[in-house]
């Protein structure tokens, strides 16, 4: 990928320029360290306190974050852990378990306490919903570590739901409100729609006229422009502080890419099934092998645009809070405040990194659709 | 891997499905379709624009150009109407000149003619007068020299020889 190095550059310039900051830092504290064991040498176990108190806040960071990447049930602004208190509010939980079963998520007060409805016993456990007896007790794989519980439908209203209908209430105004603005305006969009119209623009004569053609891409357009506001809307709601990570999760990214996927194989025109399974020009024998491999292709495709998203996405939020949780670990003015200055300099890159990848993969659908309406013409290339 | 598969949520997907493939329909029909439309009316409108401006000047052009051929026309017209009125003034100074030369030359031939005439008849009278006169005198001399015959003859001789050398 040609266009991913230069965030890439960036971020190993910024690495570079903070180097001798780091090695600066850590002698400074490790003085500090020492002073205090000098100082106060009848406490000696004040250090390993401190370090197990570093490990604690290290492996609550870590859970912090793996919480974060995973979708949620309730939505939660804060919680006090001490008093165990959490600032939010509940999200509806619908589950298909020989019948439906509605019921609010308080009732699993954020995986503490086993859900009763209609008689079934359900818990909460790592935002998964497992059905357990009465006890609520759940048996683990031993080897894998995950619950072999039964595992109803869920299809619970959770929190990146919530972010999806939110995002596409907003696109549906927004673009409602465009279009609108040009029958009222003379054909001059005003207000918001301003902004968004030269993106509408980019992606028709950047994206899909060059990639499809200027003959089929009018029947694309509309998959297009959605998938490509969609993606950016909601990668950049993952960087606000509401603490969505909605592209990030692998069953939002794996919906796209199937719909990419399904939408190039129903248009795709008699050349490219041509191409797939008997590639002309080519010695018959070959075209037994490059069959299977062609049909693979076509899978690997969409599943390279599913890894591409979910990982870019989900790496930005990791490496994002690492940062982040590291001022809580430091816990001194040098170190934090680097961590502050590389947080912001990340989010600033993360915002280049949500529409470089809602880029991405639009032009890669386009890309996609393109190759399923090709024309036969060039027959002598091959 | 195994991580991947167990953090797959069905439910989630089945959900972003739902939601986005309805967004897709209900974006096509309010929202990009409108757009798309005015968007392409509008570059339409764009070079339509552009077009007449085009073809606006190149009429112009045209134009002026005519206008430019009409002048130059009406300008060689002009010269050569001036150069055949010339021509015509100095033909006709021209035959002027020689016609009254002609009836100059012919009217000096008249008088020429008028006063040899005249000259003649003058003449003739004038002869006519001398012999009378002659006559009258020769009779007055005769009359009186008459006794003298040859002093006569002498004096008529002489007298007609004068006369002749008139």
């Amino acid at each position: 990928m040609v266009i991913s190095n230069k965030p890439l550059r960036f971020i190993v310039a910024t690495l570079v320029v903070c180097l001798p900051f780091f090695s600066f830092a850590n002698p400074a504290s490790e003085v500090a360290n020492t002073q205090t064991e000098v100082a106060q040498p009848a406490t000696a176990t004040a250090s390993g306190e401190v370090k197990t108190e570093t490990t604690e806040v290290k492996s609550k960071i870590k859970e912090f974050i793996d919480h974060h990447l995973l979708d949620a049930h309730d939505f939660t602004f804060s919680a006090n852990e001490e008093t165990g208190e959490h600032y939010g509010f509940s999200l509806p939980i619908i589950l298909w378990d020989n019948g439906l079963h509605v019921f609010s998520s308080s009732k699993f007060n954020h995986g503490e306490a086993i859900a009763e409805s209609d008689g079934n016993y359900y818990v909460l456990h790592h935002e998964k919903i497992y059905k357990t007896a009465a006890d609520g007790v759940l048996t683990e794989n031993e080897t894998t570590g995950h619950p072999t519980n039964a595992t109803p439908l869920d299809l619970s209203i959770t929190k990146s739901v919530v972010g999806i209908l939110g995002i596409a209430v907003l696109m549906f105004l927004l673009f409602t409100s465009l279009a609108k603005s040009y029958s009222k305006n003379g054909g001059i969009a005003s207000g918001a729609g301003r902004f968004f119209e030269p993106l509408v623009l980019y992606v028709r004569d950047e994206i899909a006229i060059p990639n499809i053609g200027q003959k089929h891409y009018k029947k694309y357009m509309s998959y297009l422009l959605t998938i490509f506001f969609f993606i950016f809307f909601l990668n950049i709601l993952g960087l606000t502080p509401l603490g969505f990570n909605v592209t990030g999760n692998i069953a939002i990214t794996a919906s796209l890419a199937l719909l990419t996927y399904v939408i190039t194989t129903l248009s795709a025109n008699k050349n490219y099934w041509g191409h797939i399974f008997w590639m002309p020009g080519v010695p018959t024998p070959m075209k037994f092998i490059l069959a299977p491999i062609e049909l693979l292709g076509t899978i690997i495709k969409p599943f390279s645009l599913m890894i591409r998203l979910y990982a870019n996405i989900l790496a930005g939020h990791v490496v994002l809070m690492s940062i982040i949780g590291l001022m809580f670990i430091f816990k001194n003015w040098i170190g934090s405040s680097l961590s502050f200055g590389l947080a912001f300099a990340l989010s600033i890159l993360e915002i280049l990194v949500a529409f470089l990848q809602a880029y991405i993969f639009t032009m890669l659908s386009a890309l996609y659709f393109g190759a399923g309406n090709e024309e036969h013409h060039h027959e002598e290339a091959h | 891997m195994d991580k991947l598969i167990n953090d797959f949520s069905f439910g989630l997907f089945i959900w972003q499905i739902l939601i986005f493939v309805g967004l897709i329909f209900l974006l096509k029909k309010f929202a990009w379709k409108p757009i798309l439309d005015a968007v392409n009316d509008r570059e339409e409108g764009i070079k339509n624009a552009l077009e007449s401006a085009e073809n606006a000047r190149k009429e112009m052009q045209n134009l002026q150009a005519d206008n430019q051929r009409i002048l130059q026309e009406a300008r060689l017209e002009r010269d050569n109407m001036l150069k055949d009125a010339r021509e015509i003034k100095e033909k006709m100074v021209a035959d002027a000149k020689t016609e009254a030369q002609a009836q100059g030359l012919k009217m000096i031939e008249q008088a020429k003619a008028a006063i040899e005439s005249e000259k003649n008849a003058a003449m003739a009278e004038l002869k006519l007068q001398v012999s009378t006169l002659s006559l009258s005198i020769a009779e007055k001399v005769l009359k009186d020299e008459l006794s003298n015959k040859e002093a006569q003859t002498k004096l008529v001789e002489k007298m007609l020889g004068d006369v002749k050398l008139n």
